[in-house]
């Protein structure tokens, strides 16, 4: 196997030892251990062990499985989903605002439709920040204006406008039923219909937003779990940068 | 159980300023009414439903009435008079007055003293109606005893209420007491009560009185079944706060999130709105034997757990204070706190535990609400559920009340049935083998534990004094609690809180006062 071809590994290399767990809407016992095999071996796994069966409701059983997996990957062809930025420190980014960009870099962030989290926006926009690293409120070349929850497209617009923002930041926690999809593509549709889509850059941010998403939507990037401010900073005076 | 060796004068001092603070503020409410009160009045006296619009039939009926009555003198009083002129019972009598053939203008036939017998008849039936909630209550608990502390509060969040009542059974059935149905995203900003069975939901389900039946039956059937009573849990908080607890009083719901302040500072209520609503809506509780639940964990989803902690026990002090003013008794008052500090921090599980003990001493007897970690969850599942069985110990080391399970996926999605059930085998595992503990430490009297437990005690005390020479109405203003300012005049729902004039009058509200503490 050539050296960029990958498979998962557990203690071997190329092993392709993958660990699963999962429920079958099934009563548990020797038919239903089998049923599990069965079921992942459909998923083309080899050397199936179902080494935990539990029944966890009437009817219901959960299994925790090992397994091989078969298919390889080549490395050198997959592009990542996420945003490829430098990362910057806080103390780079704002000298780069300051010396590049010669004024305040301006900021809305929101959680838009009727999500009412803020933890996502809060973890980039509060002064505190996230993960010990510092919220954009404590960037003092960056004028950041969280709006909080449930704001609606038009107002974070309004606000926008009224900032002057370089950028709008929205972020969506709720995933039910792909409520958030609809939200962000509110947005979208509304800056296109204003003429304004050109006007910001436009940064999407939740548990289940990839850059692949946001893009696909007609943001600039859009941010997943666990990102810091500091990446969304990075991002975002890079990309000023760039327009100018 | 180890004590903390704390200052009991100076927990006295701190339950006094509470005090202050709490009678300052009810000053201000019991002079005022709000729209809500007065819808939750037309449910307890029988109105129910909506119109063919879809509106619910005591918002259509307060709006009716405002339109040319003076509100100042509140809803009671006219509908009694409406029920007369219908000679009917109080459903049909508003369904009347929704299709215009009887209005609250009408000639009026009646004397005084017979629209004051009237309304004497509807309050009695009101307040029989919550003394048959507590009652069943009683019988369900004394048949299926409740199980040791802490409770096991588990959630569901399907949207669909069908869907709920399958994960609910699913939930009891691998070890929960309590269930708590989630509700759906922003129905705190409704200003009324959706109606029927519902289907639909973001991040939860809507709570109606239908949807509170549908999980009260099939959780009743899980207590014969398992043989323990199960709780069932859902919100009174928003603009809502007292006809949703009119509703979960109907339908023998056991326990409600109940906050003084989490509206205001959390979803942009208005404060005058959200202490005249939680003042009534505490008065139902109280009598219909609901436990509520405060909110003091969220203040760490956005304040910093150990430089805010200060705030959580101020704040539980003046949930407590409140709810003494609106009568609850200890055994109904799960005040809330959390596990939220950033596990990075070393001997961040000290902390914990000195915040989880000083809980314990300062509420000896009530039911704590004790919440996982949520803000640092780690979406590496396996290290969220090392998160989780450290918090279970914490908690079942410091005697809480009612503990809120941890679930591993917690910063990924909604649990599903296993997440659920991963979640209650650590817990069992953890209750089962540390169930003890607590009775076998002591606490070092110099300790690291001892002194972090007197510094959030001496910071609350200072805090307390603020807020009592600025009042609390200010304190909230200035951002003073979860860094989130809020005015006095700004948020939601201002418009519906209206001055009591000379000819107010809540007979429920006076009734359920005069009787007091109920003592059984």
């Amino acid at each position: 196997m050539s050296e960029t071809m990958i498979r998962p590994y557990g203690d071997t290399l190329n092993d392709g030892m993958v660990q699963l767990s999962f429920t079958l809407p099934v009563e548990n016992g020797p038919k239903a251990r089998k049923a599990a095999e069965i079921y992942v071996s459909k998923l083309n796994f080899k050397d199936i062990a179902v080494v935990h069966a539990e029944r966890i409701a009437d009817n219901f059983t959960f299994f925790v499985v090992y397994a091989r997996a078969v298919p390889t990957l080549d490395y050198s062809e997959v592009k990542p989903a996420e945003v490829e930025i430098e990362a910057m420190s806080f103390s780079e980014i704002n000298r780069l605002i300051k010396s590049k960009l010669n004024r305040p870099l301006t900021v809305v962030g929101a959680t838009i439709g009727s999500d009412a989290h803020t933890v996502g926006i809060d973890a980039i926009m509060n002064m505190k920040g996230y993960n010990q690293d510092y919220g954009l409120e404590r960037y003092p070349h960056i004028n950041a204006c969280n709006m909080g929850a449930q704001v609606s497209c038009e107002a974070l617009i309004e606000k926008a406008l009224e900032l002057n923002a370089d950028a709008i930041l929205v972020s969506q926690t709720i995933t039910q039923r792909d409520v958030y999809i609809r939200n962000l593509t509110e947005l979208v549709e509304l800056l296109k219909t204003e003429n304004l889509r050109d006007r910001f850059i436009l940064i999407a941010g939740g548990p289940r937003v990839t850059n692949d998403l946001a893009k696909k939507l007609g943001y600039d990037a859009g941010f997943g779990p666990g990102t810091v401010p500091s990446s969304v900073a990075s991002f975002l005076i890079v990309r000023i940068l760039e327009k100018m | 159980m180890a004590k903390l060796p704390l200052n009991q004068e100076q927990i006295d001092r701190v339950k006094d300023l509470a005090r202050t603070v709490a009678d300052d503020v009810q000053r201000f409410f019991s002079r005022h009414s709000s729209i809500s009160v007065e819808r939750t009045v037309l449910r307890l006296y029988g109105v129910d439903g909506v119109d063919g619009e879809g509106i619910p039939l005591p918002n259509r009926l307060v709006d009716l009435w405002r339109e040319d009555n003076d509100i100042s003198s509140g809803i009671s009083r006219s509908f009694a008079r409406a029920v007369l002129t219908s000679g009917k019972d109080p459903q049909t009598t508003a369904e009347l007055i929704c299709r215009g053939k009887i209005t609250f203008n009408g000639p009026n036939k009646f004397s005084d003293d017979a629209i004051k017998e009237k309304e004497g008849e509807l309050v009695k039936r009101a307040v029989a109606a919550l003394d048959a909630t507590r009652k069943r209550k009683l019988e369900k608990i004394e048949k299926h005893p409740l199980p040791k502390q802490p409770w096991r509060y588990l959630i569901v969040a399907t949207g669909n209420v069908y869907e709920d009542r399958i994960q609910a059974r699913s939930a009891v059935m691998a070890g929960a007491d309590i269930i708590a149905q989630i509700r759906s995203t922003a129905q705190s900003l409704l200003d009324y009560v959706p109606y029927g069975p519902t289907t639909e939901g973001f991040g939860g389900t809507f709570a109606t009185q239908a949807n509170f039946r549908i999980m009260r039956d099939a959780l009743d059937e899980a207590s014969e079944d398992q043989g323990r009573y199960i709780r069932l849990v859902n919100y009174s908080s928003g603009l809502c706060m007292a006809e949703i607890a009119a509703c979960a009083a109907l339908e023998d719901l056991d326990i409600l999130l109940n906050d003084s302040m989490y509206g205001i500072l959390f979803r942009d209520i208005n404060m005058k709105r959200t202490f005249i609503d939680q003042y009534f809506s505490r008065l139902i509780c109280s009598r219909a034997k609901i436990i509520i639940n405060t909110g003091e964990d969220n203040y760490l989803t956005t304040a910093d757990a150990i430089d805010q902690a200060y705030t959580v026990t101020a704040s539980q002090l003046i949930n407590e204070a409140m709810a003494r003013n609106a009568l609850l008794t200890d055994d109904l008052l799960g005040l809330g706190h959390a596990f939220e500090i950033n596990p990075q921090i070393e001997n961040a599980f000290l902390y914990e535990l000195a915040h989880a003990q000083l809980a314990r001493q300062l509420f000896p007897e009530v039911p704590l609400k004790y919440m996982p970690p949520t803000r640092y969850k780690s979406t590496d599942i396996f290290y969220s559920h090392a998160q989780d069985t450290l918090f279970n110990l914490a908690s079942v080391l410091t005697g809480q009340g009612i503990h809120l399970a941890g679930i591993l996926t917690e910063a990924i999605h909604n649990p599903f049935m296993q997440d659920r059930y991963l979640s209650l085998r650590s817990i069992d595992y953890v209750f089962n083998i540390a169930r003890g503990l607590g009775d076998e430490i002591e606490f070092k009297r110099n300790g690291f534990i001892a002194g972090r437990a007197r510094q959030v005690l001496d910071e609350t005390e200072s805090f307390l004094k603020s807020i009592h020479e600025t009042g609390l109405m200010e304190a909230i203003s200035r951002g003073q609690f979860a860094g989130i300012s809020r005015p006095v005049g700004g948020g939601k729902g201002l418009d519906g809180v209206f001055e009591k004039g000379p000819a107010y009058s809540n007979p429920i509200m006076e009734r359920l006062e005069e009787d007091g503490v109920l003592h059984e």
